[in-house]
């Protein structure tokens, strides 16, 4: 049996100032998964990224990618990933094409072989007339394809997105599941963290719920959605029935 | 990762310094060559005149190498600086590289290089004016001292610069260390004269000062002579590379000053 893309075992963060971001988080995502992790604001989503993904230190537990323990082989670990965060991290003066064919040769990829590639994903998400314009002339939209094209440069096994459709209307959101869903048909474990739950619901396998730093529903969308309560205590607003479930665990109630 | 996808991660590193550095050559460059310019101008030729000789050379010819150092000590210092501290603070792509394999050691090896590349370039088009000032004549004692100087000092404060950008939390942070520490450190280690002429406390101070050290060495392969031996001068030059990587090393690998 193949490991898991992701196994996290009694991850705890408590960050400098005192908070306690992760309260003991034990998750697996399965190899070839599409996995939705949800939560609200705050609740430690971009923590266990962060974590997995070595721009944020732990305070104690597991992290393993795909076998790899993240600090006893670190550098297997991060090659397996691919990140796209929840904020624009590129340089806004140098050009699409250079940010991708730059991080692939993060990852050890020759500039022959990176090049044709970054074009070739630049074009598969749409920006193939953008990749000679400078990162600051790309709408929000674009930027955020722009993150994931670059995430893909080193063909990872496993693509983390953290907020990806944040900003970007419907349309490209469209555009861009359908691409990621292309991906994870051909083999790709994807990590998602999202607001648009209506998103995750049609998206994604496996569902976890954090809230406060604590995991309090984990299972297959089915599993989750059985969880799901008739109620009439919604002032009249329904949502889908995972956001209806959403509400129920992560409620102050 | 295996030697080769080591090798083309840091040529990715120094590659895209390189290309970003004579993108903007007018802020990179330029900024060092007018200023020596200057001092060869105020110091050399106006003042220079009247001050003579110093240590038997004329002073121009005693003052070169200073300003050569000055502007190596300073543009590679601002390199890494600079570069990692924008990198982490403002587009925050210094993620880029955390999230790959890189290991701490190459991530400092790439900063580093380019730091080394801006100074050594720098170094050489200040030393390319003074042949302006000095009548197209420059003494050289020993082309392979004043490399060897030249680029361990590029690495030194290359070195210095990067533990800036590392641990500075705003842009202030990276503005202090060169104006109250490396400006008089610089100034104060023997560009403009020679320990021989100053008191014997100011003596004890300056003999106190790194940075004489690598002055005094760097102006050895130029004329010859120098106010202290080259040994000590190279061993105290190696002992700051080797402190320097290590707490690079350090901060990079324990995330201080860049992981939460």
């Amino acid at each position: 049996m193949s490991s898991p893309a992701l196994k996290i075992t009694d991850l705890k963060k408590r960050y400098n100032n005192g908070t306690e971001a992760l309260k003991g988080v034990s998750l697996t995502v399965p190899a070839g998964d599409f996995f939705a992790l949800l939560g609200p604001n705050g609740a430690g989503k971009t923590t266990i990224i962060g974590i997995s993904t070595g721009l944020v230190n732990k305070t104690e537990g597991s992290v393993e990618v795909f076998g790899h323990d993240i600090d006893k082989e670190p550098e297997l670990a991060k090659a397996q990933i691919g990140l796209v965060g929840q904020e624009i991290n590129f340089n806004p003066f140098e050009k699409p094409i250079d940010i991708v064919i730059n991080q692939g040769g993060y990852y050890g990829i020759p500039r022959e072989e990176a090049i044709p590639r970054a074009e070739q994903l630049l074009k598969d998400l749409g920006l193939g007339e953008k990749m000679n314009v400078r990162g600051m002339e790309l709408s929000g939209g674009m930027k955020r394809r722009l993150m994931i094209a670059r995430a893909l440069i080193h063909k990872p096994r496993f693509l983390v997105l953290d907020e990806p459709t944040a900003g970007v209307d419907v349309e490209l959101r469209r555009g861009m599941w359908e691409y990621l869903k292309k991906l994870t048909s051909e083999g790709l474990t994807i990590l998602l963290t999202t607001h648009y739950l209506e998103e995750a619901e049609q998206l994604a396998k496996h569902v976890a719920i954090i809230n406060k730093g604590q995991i309090v529903a984990n299972g297959t969308m089915n599993e989750i959605l059985a969880l799901h309560k008739d109620s009439n205590e919604n002032n009249g607003f329904r949502g889908g029935k995972l956001e209806e479930v959403f509400i129920q665990l992560t409620s102050e109630n | 990762m295996n030697t080769h996808r080591l090798w083309i991660s840091f040529y990715t590193m120094l590659r895209k310094d390189v290309v970003r550095m004579f993108r903007i050559w007018v802020q990179t460059f330029l900024p060092s060559v007018i200023t020596s310019s200057l001092y060869f101008l105020v110091f050399g030729t106006v003042l220079g005149s009247r001050i003579g000789e110093m240590q038997g050379v004329d002073y121009m010819t005693f003052v070169v190498p200073g300003l050569v150092m000055l502007a190596i000590v300073t543009t590679s210092y601002a390199n890494t600086s600079f570069t990692f501290f924008s990198s982490k603070f403002f587009a925050r792509n210094i993620e880029e590289i955390l999230v790959s394999p890189t290991p701490p050691w190459l991530m400092i090896a790439g900063f580093v290089a380019g730091g080394v590349v801006r100074g050594v370039i720098t170094g050489a088009l200040v030393l390319l004016v003074s042949l302006f000032f000095t009548g197209l004549s420059l003494s050289i004692h020993s082309l392979f001292i004043i490399l060897g100087f030249a680029i361990l000092t590029c690495l030194v404060f290359a070195l210095a610069g990067l533990v800036n950008g590392i641990y500075a939390k705003t842009i202030d942070g990276i503005n202090i260390v060169p104006t109250f520490v490396l400006t008089p450190l610089v100034y104060l280690g023997g560009i403009f004269y020679s320990v021989e002429s100053l008191p014997s406390w100011w003596q004890a101070i300056t003999f106190s000062n790194p940075l004489f050290y690598l002055i005094n060495g760097f102006r050895y392969g130029f004329l010859g002579f120098s106010d202290v031996s080259l040994s000590l001068a190279l061993t105290i030059l190696m002992a700051m590379v080797a402190a320097l990587i290590a707490i690079n090393w350090y901060l990079i690998r324990t995330g201080l000053g860049l992981k939460q």
